[in-house]
């Protein structure tokens, strides 16, 4: 260890009065201003409890699914509610529960998983809560006014793209998944973030608890996946709402560039949801078997490997498309090869719990369930990913039964393990052994009856999507079965859901770590909103098994920040490999802002669905001037002293810049997924390259001289910029505002430039796919280089203030992070655009 | 001069194989894609499936590359896992042995996809 240690000065020590500051630190405003509380706590409970009613609210539509195909030709839902009915069930499964139930129970988990006070961005994890809660009203509502998305939850053109079919439903699925989608982004920066630099001292690397080690992964890959979606959102909300042919055969586009985009998301999906459901049981595991978990290396290795494979495999569900064979082939391979560090998690918690002695608890239960049942999904997985089997089982029910095995068993089963286990986390008490297990065999037997079936009604040919069928197709018995089974399964969760709801008062409250686990989450005490009394030094693993003590000594407020002296929250910032203290952090509280900002946001995007332009236009700049004032008031601020005393005789910096500060490593990670979805626009320019032989159509392109003109603005705009950070980090305020204002001049120029080319040369959009994808790539790049503007406006702002100066110039330099990725999308987009018609 | 780099002192290490991995499974891809799009797609994928195989042969050695650094940094094999114990060098093995391990797994896989590249000849069936 690199920092030295001394014992707690004890002389000067008032425990009480330090309990008493912290806790009105990290109190909760009261009233109904209590909503506008950003504690991880209250946001990780609400946005479990939020994601847990889509379940619920979509779990019925499940049901209402096979009361409609109970028996034959039954008219219990029309063919177009049907359509709705299935269509919201997928979306809201996938996008407003599967997903954003790991990112709330990340926020509710990791920072005492990690020791940590908070997670670095609160007010960040406030707005992703209000924002999905918002932007899944607006989707789950939809179906009251029979505007409800209905053209399946992968929204495939030309279906989802013809709007005498489609209706409003298709925008509103766009639209209000765009929005969450921005959620999950954001979501996902926090958790990067928080596991990298936010661990407490002494978590290194080889220690990190393995719920944070595959949450770092599925975050890295949620970077990866959302982007190429929200790439195609725009794509495709621009070709029906301004008839850009994006996906119009007719006029030169393509509607297989959806699937792609759709898939790059889709799959890789999957497993954003599968990993950290076995994240979950990596945790439980180890505490009913009684000792560390066998071959954590191995775990590494499995979370990181299925991380990556997972993008090999989207083309897998386009296997009926008619691409060439080789390709297809390609992605078979892949698809078998995930395979393997699948199974290797598998075996590692078996021989975990061989080698331990298993208490078969609630949690147990329903984790070994799901992963028997996981198992059966994953096999008929391999079957569907050979070309073969797959044209035959393609869009039918074997497939559906395929996926329910694998959602159902490798994510709700551990899920509601995982409630069964970090329950008393929440209110200090146990949920009910033996409702517990009476749910769990309503739910295993149920899921059972109502998917197995369906493999063989598959097989013999009942396709998806479809909302009768005829009598006397042997299909009758099955799909009978199917909701008798989908009903006992229903009774399960309600089971469940009354255990969880049930008052629980005149339970008496269960005693510290009611499980015996050895993980640090344990410490946190349901009462205190203070997330540790004191940071700890963590020296195992297992630290509450192998640190005697520990958790008297956190309380006792032995470690780091036992007290709140100066009024603010305050939690640790660490190197991210073996988890040094470097600084003190001081994190955004209580505010009101993340809702406005969320409800300004969302405003844009339900106007925009019902074309309301002035509103849309409305809520946008409110959300401009929230989120202005959320960063002017809430981050840089310069602290009244330059270090602090932390304790046990360390003094930290509460102010860092570049890349040892958190919001340096956010707008990396933040340009990381814009690059994605950058790169996603550029995948379809050269997407319609490859399928016409002249992608241009014969029409005019920009040319390359504005281009030209454009890229020298951009290029000189990022030099300047990079003259002002050094400008005023030699102390030369004059010379730092003139170039942030050269900066400004030069980049509104480019911008205005890069428009130029195509306006001059008359490319009209709605004629053909090639003018449409320039336009698209020039208005990515415009757009960015306006936030760009704004961006140099804020740093000009906070010099003119004396808020940025030579040693507080975090903003500055995080501007400049963000210019060398303006820079590259410019380069890139005025290049292409401007040269290739021209080489190719 | 030094045979092997220099040890660095990053998390980024670890993912160096599974990189490789994706490059090696885009270039496929869309070197194929692009093929059978662009050129003919009737025609023989003789040449195209020769200069595959020398893209797999150089993404196996990278990989194997890889893999003696992360060896290297797991001490040649002499220590055992589980590398629990909270000091540096244990980090350090760990992080050799993960890396270790994700080279293997990157390996085979690059195998899987470079398999339909010995068996399928043509662009259409």
């Amino acid at each position: 260890m690199t920092w030295t240690i001394s014992a707690p000065d004890e002389t000067s020590r008032d425990r009480a009065g330090e309990e008493a500051r912290l806790r009105a630190v990290w109190s909760n405003p009261p009233g109904w201003r209590y909503w506008t509380t950003v504690n991880n706590t209250q946001i990780g409970l609400w946005y479990c409890a939020t994601a847990f009613a889509f379940m619920l609210f979509a779990g019925v539509l499940a049901l209402l699914i096979r009361v409609q195909l109970a028996t034959p030709r039954n008219d219990f839902l029309t063919a177009e509610v049907f359509n709705q009915v299935f269509t919201l069930h997928g979306t809201v499964m996938m996008f407003l529960f599967a997903v954003p139930i790991f990112e709330a129970i990340a926020i509710f988990l990791l920072p005492p998983m990690l020791g940590a006070r908070e997670l670095p961005f609160p007010r960040l994890s406030a707005f992703g809560f209000w924002s999905f809660l918002l932007g899944g009203v607006f989707v789950c509502g939809s179906i009251f006014f029979d505007a409800a998305p209905n053209a399946g939850w992968f929204m495939y053109p030309p279906l989802a793209t013809d709007k005498a079919y489609s209706g409003i439903g298709a925008d509103i699925w766009l639209l209000g998944l765009s929005f969450i989608e921005v959620a999950s982004i954001a979501a996902a920066v926090e958790l990067i973030v928080g596991i990298m630099k936010c661990r407490a001292p002494g978590m290194r690397i080889n220690m990190m608890p393995l719920f944070a080690w595959y949450l770092l992964i599925v975050a890295g890959m949620i970077l990866f996946a959302f982007p190429p979606l929200i790439a195609g959102d725009i794509l495709f909300e621009m070709e029906r709402m301004f008839d850009w042919p994006f996906f119009d055969a007719a006029r030169g586009g393509d509607p297989l560039l959806w699937q792609h985009l759709f898939w790059i998301f889709g799959h890789p999906e999957v497993y954003i949801i599968f990993l950290p459901a076995i994240a979950l049981m990596a945790m439980i595991v180890p505490t009913f078997a009684r000792r560390p978990i066998v071959g954590y290396s191995w775990i590494v290795l499995a979370a990181v490997g299925t991380g990556f494979l997972s993008f090999g495999l989207w083309v897998h569900h386009m296997f009926t498309t008619g691409l060439p064979q080789i390709s297809l082939a390609f992605f078979s391979a892949a698809s078998e090869a995930v395979a393997i560090p699948t199974g290797v998690q598998i075996f590692v918690f078996i021989a975990t719990m061989l080698a331990g002695r298993v208490l078969f608890t609630v949690p147990m239960l329903f984790g070994t369930g799901g992963l028997a049942i996981f198992i059966i999904g994953g096999l008929t997985g391999v079957m569907v990913a050979l070309v073969p089997i797959d044209w035959q089982a393609h869009d039918t029910y074997f497939v559906v039964a395929h996926l329910h095995y694998v959602l159902i068993g490798g994510m709700l089963f551990p899920i509601v393990a995982g409630l069964y286990y970090y329950y008393p986390l929440v209110n200090a008490r146990k949920l009910s052994d033996r409702l517990g297990k009476f749910a769990f065999w309503h739910m295993f037997v149920g899921f059972n009856v109502a998917f197995f079936p369906m493999h063989l009604s598959g097989l013999w040919g009942m396709p998806r999507r479809v909302f009768t069928y005829e009598e006397g197709t042997g299909l009758d018995v099955l799909n009978l079965t199917s909701t008798i089974g989908a009903f006992v399964f229903a009774a399960g969760v309600l089971i469940v859901v009354a255990d969880v709801v049930r008052p629980k008062h005149r339970q008496p409250k269960e005693e510290f770590n009611p499980w015996n686990a050895g993980t640090l989450e344990w410490i946190s005490e349901p009462e205190e909103n203070w997330g540790v009394r004191s940071i700890p030094i963590i020296a195992s693993r297992y630290p509450l098994w192998d640190q005697p003590e520990l958790r008297a000594k956190i309380n006792a407020g032995d470690f780091y920040l036992p007290d709140a002296r100066e009024g603010y929250r305050e939690t640790l910032v660490t190197s991210v490999l073996d988890a040094e203290p470097i600084q003190c952090l001081r994190v955004g509280g209580t505010s009101m802002l993340t809702i406005l900002s969320a409800v300004a946001l969302g405003g844009v995007f339900v106007a925009t669905t019902f074309h309301w332009w002035v509103v849309a236009g409305v809520c946008g700049m409110v959300f401009i001037v929230a989120v202005w004032w959320w960063l002017w008031t809430g981050t840089g601020a310069i602290p009244e002293h330059v270090d602090k005393n932390v304790g046990l005789g360390l003094r930290l910096p509460l102010y860092v810049s570049g890349p040892a500060s958190v919001g340096w490593w956010a707008m990396f990670i933040t340009m990381v997924g814009d690059g994605t979805a950058f790169g996603s626009l550029i995948f379809g320019y050269f997407f319609y390259w490859t399928i016409h032989d002249d992608f241009t159509a014969g029409l005019p392109g920009p040319g390359w001289v504005w281009p030209s003109i454009s890229l020298l603005l951009f290029l000189a705009a990022w030099v300047a910029l990079i003259a002002a950070r050094r400008a005023n980090r030699a102390g030369s305020t004059g010379v730092t505002r003139l170039l942030l204002g050269l900066v400004l001049i030069l980049d509104l120029s480019a911008a205005a430039s890069a428009l130029v080319g195509p306006t001059t040369t008359g490319m009209d959009r709605v004629v053909h796919v090639y003018p449409a994808i320039v336009w698209i790539l020039l208005g990515w790049l415009v757009l960015h280089a306006l936030v760009g503007a704004l961006m140099i406006f804020y740093c000009a702002a906070r010099s003119f203030r004396g808020l940025m100066n030579r040693e507080h110039d975090g903003d500055l330099v995080n501007v400049v992070l963000y210019w060398h990725f303006l820079t590259i999308t410019a380069l890139t987009t005025l290049t292409v655009v401007g040269f290739f018609p021209a080489l190719r | 001069m030094r045979l092997l780099p220099r040890e660095l002192e990053t998390l980024w290490t670890l993912f160096t194989a599974p990189v490789v991995w994706a490059l090696h499974f885009l270039v496929c891809y869309l070197t194929v894609a692009i093929h059978c799009a662009k050129v003919d797609p009737g025609a023989s994928l003789a040449a195209i499936r020769f200069m595959l195989a020398v893209a797999t042969v150089l993404a196996l050695a990278t990989i194997v590359l890889s893999a003696t650094l992360a060896w290297r940094q797991w001490g040649f094999g002499t220590q055992e896992p589980p590398h629990e114990e909270p000091t540096r060098e244990d980090r350090r093995l760990f992080q050799g042995f993960a890396t270790l391990l994700l080279s293997a797994l990157s390996f085979v896989s690059v195998l899987f996809v470079a398999l339909p590249l010995a068996a399928i000849e043509r662009c259409a069936s």
